[in-house]
């Protein structure tokens, strides 16, 4: 079986460099150990050197080529006894990517045939299935091992107990716990932490020095469905200028005359309740089955805990009063400051808030709470220069952002709603009716 | 001339060496095959195969014996010692030239002489008739095998005290006689000439006989032979044979305390040593420790392009770890991917009556390691086939690790274990744990219903006891 050299990772972080020079040429015969080419990245020059031996029978990556991805197949080695016609069934590896062939062109008058793509060596995670043995599969769920992250070396790269050993001496596939989500929407197993640069391993590599914590289940929960939101969800975003003089005033009032402390954050909850009443298109969620149109407007407020984030829900909103949502969030802010909510108190919810204004934040951002379909980031307030009929003048303004799940919730749409929730925040009385 | 250049040479032409030279021409190698004797060496000759074939006539004399049990008649039940040797050289004439043909069939080339490497890639071989000729070959394996030991003072004359050589060809049917090791090739002797009415002492240096099968095997298969005519001596050493005209006084002795007992014949069976002598490792500088040739996983020796299996590359000297170590070796020359074997996966069978057939690890081991295991029982007196039979005698015992569940050994005593152990060898190689073996749907009636209530009864669940 011929042999594909692919271009290897000098480093932890590399993920292409140049071929900067082949010291082989086609038809040669190498030996284990023998510098093949050089390399460089944008630190380095390193040389290449093969593991196998025989003879070089193509190159594929001519000297100087830059921008060549690690694991691109960058030449073929035929063993001893084999002639160039095993090369038929030599094929790119997987990782190679069409466009990355095209911007290298392949320096060979006749190409080598580019049969369906198949693996040199079997390799177990192809499609979904892992190929492991009962013993494997056991062991593994019994170390919270991802199987998926270890290498099988058993018949068909199929995963067996030695791998098993190896893996937990090395500790691969290790971090990725079994993070009972509490959420009835089961994020996706795969980690975030199993794709880019490992950042324990590179501040080894590089004599950092760092505290290790190690992961509260708070934190894989948000780390798993934030990763799963951020690479599935289509984000986009709509900021719109609220100016809310107005309604710092009118709050003025009511907190003078009442008992209760209304913020300006149970205004944006009120404002988003009512602007759903009115909208009812985004307050909807995509599911592989159809869209999800929700009868009431459960609305997820972020809160900040030691722990971590976590988000209490205002449930039916459009039904309460200020006076009933002020105090509602205190209790749940506060309980959930302590740890203390239940699950029904924080799981579900049709629509998320996060305010960072009290930080003095601009305008941010925020990543969708799936399986919701928007979510409203609310910066400070603060008195900025505004035109009003062709003069200058200062207003409060708080600017709001709204990150929208495109599959469930288009352009127009959303613009509607901000539509109305910015009428809502600048008209405060509006709100009372 | 014939060809003289190979890609790979054999030297032996037993289990090992005819297995890997059919492997190698299978893959396209150029191969030859050196052998000074017979096709199939030992195992054909005379070990694994020929006394099978006693066994069988044994087997079936003792059920012929039996028959009243069975509500069969039988008067004037006799046998013909000369006939029964006859029929088993019979078998191993036929499959010997079966051999021969196969190797023909792959077009692998056979030598007959005694082979001698000169040199790295070089061997020479010298015929009967003293004519010698030069072969060369890129590889070179060695597979020539083992021949019995020797002890100090019990050295077989061929006459009075035997090996498993003289044993196979008995011209009479002694009345007494002594074997010496009680490993599986004296406890298949002993079992034969016990059945056919000699008075049989079997002498074990180790405190228990098959020493290394499992502790409560060990146990069981001494009551259950010994229920049946054999005597046993274990703990005990042989410290002076005096041969007289047709008998041999043996000195015995145990703790200090010593025993005479005369019996008529001696059959050493104290073990085997690798074929190490006269076929030149010394001219290319071989490493071999303690009579075997040093190897690694992959059969390679020292030196480069010379490899060694089967028994002269050590324990367990098995045919069929010889066949399967060949096999990996050839592979891994050809630039297939092969696995090493895993030596704590090869099964181990004694075909006395009954049979003891054991893979993996026994008990004592596992508790000698601080192992926590879970032990599965269950006896042949549970098992309905084995009553039909009137085989109701035996055990079926399996050992699981307790946290993972992996199945670390299994060992057996009873009627037709030796067929049954590759059930757990196969589940072993596979890596299941206790849950596929109980889920497992296992025929019935078999025996092999009793290798699931086992396996069962570890996890407490077993149903007929």
């Amino acid at each position: 079986m011929p042999i594909n050299i692919l271009m290897p990772a000098l480093s932890p972080t590399m993920t292409e460099g140049t071929l900067a020079r082949w010291l082989v040429k086609e038809g040669d015969t190498v030996n284990s150990g023998d510098i093949l080419a050089e390399i460089e990245t944008d630190k380095a020059t390193m040389e290449v050197e093969t593991i196998d031996e025989g003879t070089i029978a193509k190159i594929l990556i001519p000297d100087g080529s830059e921008g060549v991805q690690v694991n691109q197949v960058i030449a073929i080695l035929l063993e001893e006894d084999e002639d160039a016609s095993a090369l038929d069934v030599a094929a790119p590896d997987p990782a190679t990517k069409p466009e990355t062939v095209n911007e290298t062109p392949v320096a060979t008058a006749s190409p080598v045939p580019q049969v369906a793509p198949a693996p040199a060596t079997p390799i177990a995670a192809t499609g979904d299935r892992v190929f492991a043995s009962p013993l494997a599969r056991r062991m593994a769920s019994q170390e919270s091992l991802d199987l998926s992250a270890v290498q099988g070396t058993g018949p068909h790269g199929r995963i067996v107990k030695a791998d098993i050993l190896v893996a937990l001496e090395q500790g691969t596939g290790k971090s990725v716990a079994q993070a009972a989500s509490p959420s009835a929407s089961a994020p996706k197993a795969a980690a975030p932490t199993a794709s880019g640069p490992n950042a324990r391993e590179l501040a080894d590599l590089l004599g950092m020095e760092y505290d290790l914590e190690p992961l509260s289940s708070i934190r894989r929960v948000i780390a798993n469905r934030l990763t799963e939101s951020k690479q599935t969800v289509p984000h986009f975003y709509l900021s719109v200028d609220c100016e809310i003089d107005k309604l710092l005033a009118f709050r003025k009032e009511l907190n003078a005359s009442g008992d209760v402390k209304i913020s300006v954050n149970d205004f944006v909850i009120r404002a988003v309740a009512l602007a759903l009443k009115k909208v009812p298109a985004a307050n909807a969620s995509y599911s592989e089955e159809g869209i999800l149109s929700y009868k009431n407007a459960d609305i997820s407020v972020a809160v900040a805990t030691p722990t971590g984030l976590i988000t209490p829900i205002i449930k039916a909103a459009e039904g309460k009063g200020l006076g009933v949502i002020s105090s509602e969030m205190k209790d749940l802010a506060g309980r959930a400051r302590d740890g203390k909510l239940k699950p029904e108190e924080y799981q579900g919810g049709t629509f998320s808030i996060s305010n960072l204004g009290m930080f003095g934040i601009k305008d941010f951002s925020a990543i969708i709470n799936p399986p919701q379909g928007c979510i409203l980031a609310v910066g400070a307030g603060e008195q900025r220069p505004v035109v009003k009929d062709g003069a200058l003048a200062i207003a409060t303004v708080m600017t709001c952002t709204l990150s929208v799940d495109h599959r469930v919730v288009d352009g127009a749409v959303g613009a509607e709603f901000m539509a109305a929730f910015k009428t809502l925040i600048q008209e405060p009385l509006s709100m009372l009716l | 001339m014939s060809d003289t250049n190979f890609d790979v040479i054999i030297l032996g032409g037993g289990p090992g060496g005819y297995v890997t030279a059919i492997r190698s021409a299978q893959l396209g190698l150029k191969t030859a095959v050196v052998e000074r004797d017979h096709l199939g060496g030992i195992c054909l000759n005379w070990g694994c195969i020929p006394t099978k074939a006693l066994l069988r006539s044994a087997e079936i004399y003792r059920n012929m014996k039996n028959a009243e049990d069975y509500g069969l008649s039988a008067k004037g039940i006799d046998f013909d010692l000369q006939k029964i040797v006859e029929r088993s050289k019979g078998v191993s004439k036929q499959l010997n030239g079966g051999v021969g043909h196969l190797l023909k069939k792959n077009k692998v080339t056979v030598f007959d002489g005694a082979g001698t490497v000169t040199a790295p890639g070089k061997l020479s071989v010298e015929n009967k008739d003293k004519k010698k000729s030069a072969l060369t070959a890129k590889n070179i394996i060695i597979a020539t095998g083992a021949r019995a030991r020797t002890l100090p003072g019990l050295e077989p004359d061929g006459k009075l005290v035997w090996t498993y050589r003289e044993a196979l060809r008995p011209d009479t049917m002694p009345k007494s006689i002594l074997v010496v090791g009680s490993g599986a090739i004296g406890i298949e002797f002993a079992d034969f000439y016990s059945t056919f009415g000699a008075e049989v002492t079997v002498v074990e240096v180790f405190d228990k006989i098959l020493p290394v099968e499992d502790d409560e095997i060990s146990k069981l298969a001494q009551k259950l032979l010994g229920k049946h005519g054999m005597k046993f001596k274990t703990g005990t050493m042989v410290t002076k044979l005096d041969k007289k005209n047709n008998q041999v006084t043996a000195t015995l002795e145990k703790n200090g305390k010593i025993e005479q007992i005369t019996v008529d014949r001696v059959i050493s069976a104290v073990g085997v040593v690798g074929n190490i002598e006269n076929i030149g490792l010394e001219n290319i500088g071989i490493k071999t420790d303690r009579g075997c040739i040093v190897t690694d996983e992959f059969s390679r020796t020292n030196v480069p392009g010379i490899f060694a299996i089967g028994d002269v590359a050590g324990p367990p000297m098995l045919a069929h770890k010889a066949e399967h170590e060949g096999v990996v070796c050839i592979e891994k020359i050809a630039g297939l991917s092969a696995h090493p074997i895993d030596k704590s996966k090869i099964p181990g069978c004694t075909y006395c009556h009954p049979q003891i057939a054991s893979v993996g690890m026994n008990e004592q081991t596992a508790k000698k390691e601080g192992r926590e295991v879970k032990i599965g029982r269950f006896p042949f007196a549970g098992n309905g086939k084995a009553i039909a039979l009137g085989e109701a005698e035996g055990l079926i015992k399996t050992i699981f690790d307790a946290k993972t569940g992996e199945l670390l050994g299994a060992h057996m005593v009873g009627a037709e274990v030796t067929e049954l152990i590759q059930g757990f060898v196969v589940a072993m190689g596979l890596e299941t744990t206790e849950e596929e073996l109980m889920h497992t749907v296992f025929p019935h009636p078999t025996l092999s219903e009793m290798m699931h209530e086992s396996v069962l009864d570890a996890y407490d669940r077993a149903i007929h006891f």
